[in-house]
């Protein structure tokens, strides 16, 4: 019988390894965001924005023009690029240290603007690339290296739900959030993520797609902890869902 | 095209057309409006974009984001604007990107004052956000001298892919003075940008990276080295100076900018009263002409440096003239700007 390929690398990946930890979701998105360039045909004008954080080196997995950023300013550049070469598609891909903190004012008036991009908003609930620190995403009582008791809200506030409070503007035209952490939830969030570039392609402004994620290293869990804990403490707070969806 | 009788901000942003600058980012301040104000009308009719950005950090990352497509990009700001790109401004040195910045300085620090200063030379010409890199940094003393210097700034940021920062203070951007828009020789070919901008990954068959990363040692020590390479090129090819009655000159005045306007003015009542005087003025301030200013303070009897500072210029005059004269200084600050009777009075007591 002659044997049929079923299953490979994208075309849009590269065929290397990660630097990423085990059971670390980033491995996951990357290849749904390279499966979707290549399906929608858009390698040759696919331009990426990675900024500070463990996905900085996005570069080295996906295969398209790519920058690195700022910590917190992708947006910004992705404007840049965007308002100067509308034929391309511009995406950026973000965590939320770098998202919900430091790159606050960047994320809404990109999204106000309705800046003609993709956004993909990585939420772990902790910095993981500096070794695991209190994020604005970080859940009450959760415990970080620098809430080693665990989040006070009466310190720090409440873990912010950014696709929530961005779907508030006018300007989007999709926001979602999903989460990788069982098969029939990468599947959905395959769905969005390529719904966000279709919207991008109609011209149809903002996009997010919001992934909740896995931190093993940051969290202190094994891997299966860390998808079980996504389902029984994370979803909870950060439901599933969509909140702004143009019609295309 | 004739004279015009122009202000000095929309000095620099037509400037800035005429030499192909299609697109803007920038966050108003004070002394400088008039440029974003001025882009906003101007570039849609030339078919550009002006966005104004939510924040000087945005801004500087917008330009950062067009600059690696290859097009003429431009950003403008004032001292306290300046030093939130300062960030960016590093980003973009660091990936070799090109790009024109003006500073139209006011006088500091903290929120200070919005009358003009020469306050953010160190911040200039001594790299100003972290990391070992350098600007082309360019000081007009005239409008004319600005629309001049601002034409050839794109072709200068594209051939060593760095950004250029055009040095002016709040007394050139809000004056007015008759201009004439010019092509002016850059002295410089830049290359292609479809050979390394974003956007061209079809037909040049390689993708566009654009970073500043280097997690190797080796690797980063190698792009540092690189950089400095081109600072280096710099230094050779891209100082620009002016000398006034300088020949038979016993005393030198060295000034930049609107306080070389002044100094120069107060050579012309010198020379008048038979004082041999004359004046030096740096361009460039960086590259900084070292060697021509070592040159001069073998010849005078004394150096005067004169600045809207509290003597900032007068730290790279000192180790130009190396104890070859005395070097004095004359500066106001606070906004405040040196008179003419002052320069003479300062440059008698020389």
């Amino acid at each position: 019988m002659k044997a049929v390929k079923v299953f490979g690398r994208p075309r849009s990946m590269f065929d290397v390894k990660t630097h990423y930890c085990p059971g670390c979701t980033h491995g996951i998105v990357h290849r749904l965001v390279a499966e979707c360039i290549d399906e929608l045909g858009i390698q040759d004008r696919t331009v990426g924005v990675a900024p500070v954080g463990c996905s900085v080196l996005l570069y080295n997995y996906v295969n398209c023009d790519m920058y690195e950023a700022a910590h917190g300013r992708a947006p910004a550049v992705a404007t840049g690029v965007k308002r100067v070469r509308p034929d391309l598609v511009v995406f950026t891909y973000q965590g939320d240290g770098d998202l919900a903190s430091i790159g606050t004012a960047e994320i809404v008036h990109a999204a106000n603007r309705g800046e003609n991009i993709t956004v993909i908003f990585i939420n772990n609930g902790i910095y993981g690339m500096t070794g695991g620190q209190m994020a604005p995403t970080t859940l009450p009582g959760q415990r970080a290296t620098t809430a080693p008791s665990g989040r006070d809200p009466k310190l720090s506030g409440y873990p912010i739900r950014m696709s929530e409070m961005l779907a508030q503007l006018e300007a989007p035209g999709y926001i979602a959030r999903v989460t990788v952490v069982q098969p029939r939830y990468v599947l959905k969030a395959k769905e969005a993520i390529k719904r966000a570039f279709q919207v991008q392609m109609a011209g149809k402004g903002f996009s997010m797609v919001e992934v909740l994620s896995t931190c093993p290293t940051g969290w202190g869990l094994s891997p299966n902890e860390s998808l079980k804990r996504v389902v029984e403490k994370v979803m909870p707070y950060y439901q599933l869902g969509e909140f702004k969806n143009v019609e295309l | 095209m004739g004279k015009v009788l122009m202000k000095g901000n929309e000095v620099f942003a037509e400037a800035a057309i005429q030499a192909g600058c299609r697109y803007f980012f920038g966050y108003p301040i004070t002394p400088q409006n008039e440029i974003p104000e001025y882009m906003s009308r101007r570039l849609p009719e030339v078919g550009g974009v002006y966005l104004q950005a939510e924040s000087e950090v945005a801004a500087i990352n917008m330009i950062f984001g067009a600059a690696a497509t290859g097009a003429r990009v431009m950003t403008s700001s004032s001292g306290p604007g300046i030093s939130l790109m300062q960030e960016g401004i590093s980003y973009i040195a660091g990936a070799e990107l090109p790009c024109l910045i003006v500073n139209v300085m006011r006088a500091g620090p903290g929120l200070g004052g919005i009358l003009p200063s020469q306050s953010d030379y160190f911040q200039a010409t001594k790299g100003g956000g972290h990391g070992d890199y350098r600007l082309l940094v360019l000081a007009p003393s005239t409008l004319q001298e600005a629309a001049d210097l601002i034409y050839v700034s794109f072709d200068l940021a594209e051939f060593y892919r760095n950004p250029v920062m055009v040095l002016a203070d709040g007394f050139l951007g809000q004056m007015m003075e008759s201009v004439e828009f010019r092509k002016v020789e850059s002295g410089v070919t830049p290359p292609d940008p479809r050979e390394w901008a974003v956007g061209y990954a079809k037909e040049r068959g390689k993708r566009a990276l654009i970073k500043s990363l280097y997690l190797n040692p080796e690797e980063l020590e190698r792009h540092n080295l690189k950089l400095k390479a081109k600072y280096d090129a710099m230094r050779e090819r891209e100082i620009r100076f002016e000398e006034y009655m300088l020949e038979d000159a016993e005393l030198m005045l060295v000034a930049y900018g609107t306080c070389a306007r002044i100094a120069k003015t107060a050579v012309k009542e010198l020379r008048d009263k038979g004082v041999r005087v004359g004046l030096f003025r740096p361009i460039s301030l960086f590259p900084f002409p070292y060697e021509q200013i070592y040159v001069w303070a073998e010849r005078v009897r004394r150096i005067g440096v004169v600045e809207m500072s509290t003597g900032q210029m007068l730290e790279d005059v000192l180790c130009a003239a190396a104890r070859r004269c005395p070097v004095e200084f004359y500066g106001r600050v606070g906004g405040m700007v040196p008179s003419v009777a002052e320069v003479v009075e300062f440059a008698a007591r020389l």
